[in-house]
């Protein structure tokens, strides 16, 4: 079974965001990127179903400018076997992505697409969800366990009252959680390696999709600041705090 | 223009949620509708007909909705979607979960996460954390939305008397079967909606010292919650977690306790009202959105605390 891990570049997790000043949107100019963090945990999950015996090929898949290359090749780096990089512009919309991966499903015939839950950057929360009913596959969202026996799909997923299980059938769209597992670092070795795999472009007239903006940025804008407020010398002193002057509680 | 609102429940009770999520419906103006799909889910669908502002429930009472099953919804969804300006869900997993599928296949951009109403059209969504807020504008005929719900006052739960109107069920997708859930209990207020939160983080070193939180918590009726570190070490389950990825809380009152105030973390609670940090480290980037801050070891601050109360 081949696995599609679509891996988006955003901006690295650590970075301190900032706003333009002309309000159009964030600063991405000399700004570390990286790939984004659930997607990390999406091509471990891949790398273990293969190392499992249950996938034969992982091919990694990024949409956006050209330097989404690197991200492809850090997906390559830990174990995927080779890239597909779709040019577009850095703030395609979700269900432009969705349409772009459906194409390349119809072209790949992956029996598996693993996504993350959620871009750090656009925080949409939408494209495997978008995805799935395109292809009208089972989705499996925000999973924190996967077992697969034959086409036989278990997921555990992260809901906001606990955990549930769900059944479903191969093929099928998951979308991964934090706790799914711990994605390891790629090794110089493999980083090395990586540079040779195949990595391909395949542009969005080769899939026929029209990936234009269906909504219009109006603006960004800095969130308002809190004020600074102080530092109590003692436990009695913040309770009266508390009481007395927040009045909370 | 009418709104449709899809109903969060567990077959028994409305989900607060809803609440907020026509709280944001009033907001954009025109007849609000609420659609409550389920399983024997009577009592939901005469709750909601309940709702102020609320004109008409649509109610789809079929064994394929116990679960709130995405593949089974979307189909529900799509059977009573024309004619609809706006689509409305709260941004929970249940929201986030279903209305994705519904935009795509309407082929409509969606709208995550408002957290303001300019217009029918525009709406103020956080991205990068919260550390932007981007004012979106759609063209779509059908604009497709989860709602922030700690952004949105709930509307009252009483008042309305809306007609509940059946609609045919659209079958089982045979997609995805639902297994078990394993449900957090507890005796305390739901995290998103508390009045007062404590959170523990790293700093607890322990899922047993998050038995010192509750003790304040039980006091204060407070709902206990989580940093991601916390929850990652197993101190306590997930749907503790508040954050950027987790849940987000606004209440009166937020103390965290051990928490370092990553930006991930801070997303999840920076709109409280008041923010208490008790951390040994000066230093800690919590104090910077604290209005109160206490630098000291939790483990004798807490308990005081406790004592205190
Ligand atoms: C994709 C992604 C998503 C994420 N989503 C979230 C999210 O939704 N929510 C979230 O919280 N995080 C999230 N994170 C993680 C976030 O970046 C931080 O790693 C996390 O919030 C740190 O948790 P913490 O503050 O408990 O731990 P730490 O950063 O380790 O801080 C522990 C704090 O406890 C203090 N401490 C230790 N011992 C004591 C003591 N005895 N007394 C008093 N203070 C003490 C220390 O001084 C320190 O400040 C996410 C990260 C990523 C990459
Ligand atoms: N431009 C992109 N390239 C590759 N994958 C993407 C892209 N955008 C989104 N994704 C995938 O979709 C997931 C959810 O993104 P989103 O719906 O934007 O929050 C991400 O974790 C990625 O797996």
């Amino acid at each position: 079974m081949k696995i599609l891990v679509p891996v988006k570049r955003v901006i690295d997790y650590n970075v301190k965001v900032r706003v333009k000043a002309d309000q159009t949107g964030v600063e991405l100019a000399n700004v570390k990127m990286a790939m984004n963090p659930f997607d990390e945990i999406a091509v471990e999950q891949a790398i273990r179903l293969k190392e499992a015996g249950t996938a034969t090929e992982i091919v990694a898949v990024s949409i956006g400018p050209d330097q989404s290359q690197e991200t492809i090749r850090t997906a390559l780096a830990m174990g995927a076997d080779r890239g597909i990089h779709v040019p577009a512009s850095h703030d395609t919309e979700p269900l432009a992505v969705a349409k772009i991966l459906k194409a390349l499903v119809e072209k790949e015939a992956p029996g598996l697409v693993i996504l993350g839950k959620q871009a750090i950057d656009d925080d949409s929360n939408q494209t495997g969800q978008m995805l799935s009913a395109l292809l009208g596959w089972p989705q499996a969202t925000f999973a924190s366990g996967v077992e697969i026996a034959g086409d036989a799909l278990n997921v555990i997923r992260e809901v906001d009252g606990g955990l549930e299980h769900i059944s479903s059938k191969l093929p099928a769209v998951i979308t991964v959680d934090l706790r799914l597992n711990e994605p390891r670092y790629a090794s110089l070795p493999n980083i090395m390696k990586a540079k040779k795999k195949p990595l391909d472009q395949v542009s969005l007239d080769d899939l026929g999709v029209d990936a234009s903006q269906r909504l219009t940025v109006v603006k960004v804008e800095e969130p308002p600041a809190r004020e600074a407020g102080i530092t109590v010398a003692s436990v009695s002193e913040l309770v009266d705090k508390l009481k007395n002057e927040a009045k909370v509680i | 223009m009418s709104i449709l609102v899809l109903a969060e429940h567990d077959n028994n009770e409305l989900n607060p949620a809803t609440l907020n999520a026509v709280a944001a419906a009033a907001q954009i103006g025109g007849d609000i509708h609420i659609l409550v799909a389920g399983s024997g889910c009577g009592g939901v669908a005469d709750a909601a007909a309940k709702v102020a502002g609320v004109s008409k429930v649509l109610s789809a009472d079929s064994a394929e909705y116990a679960n709130g099953i995405a593949e089974n919804m979307i189909p529900l969804i799509m059977s009573v979607i024309d004619g609809y300006s706006h689509l409305l869900a709260p941004a929970t997993t249940y929201g986030k979960n279903i209305l994705p599928g519904v935009a795509a296949l309407k082929d409509v951009a969606q709208i995550s996460d408002i957290i303001r109403v300019d217009d029918a059209d525009t709406f103020q969504r956080p991205i990068y954390a919260g550390n932007a807020l981007a004012t979106v504008k759609s063209g779509e005929a059908l604009k497709v939305i989860t709602v922030r719900t700690t952004s949105f006052e709930a509307v009252a739960a009483e008042g309305g008397s809306a007609a509940v109107e059946a609609v045919s069920a659209t079958g089982d997708a045979g997609k995805t079967t639902f297994g078990k859930s394993e449900l957090s209990s507890s005796d305390r207020p739901e995290l998103t909606s508390a009045k007062i939160v404590i959170s523990g983080g790293r700093g607890m070193q322990d899922g047993s010292n998050f038995a010192m939180l509750e003790k304040v918590a039980d006091k204060l009726g407070a709902a206990v919650g989580a940093s991601r570190a916390a929850v990652d070490a197993g101190f306590v389950p997930n749907d503790y977690q508040v954050g950027q990825t987790g849940k987000v809380v606004a209440p009166d009152l937020y103390v965290a306790v051990g928490i370092s105030g990553a930006i991930q973390h801070l997303a999840g609670m920076k709109d409280s009202k008041v923010i208490v940090a008790i951390n040994k480290d000066e230093e800690a980037p919590i104090f910077q959105v604290a209005d109160y801050g206490l630098v000291d070891d939790l483990f004798s601050a807490v308990p005081q605390l406790e004592g205190e109360l």
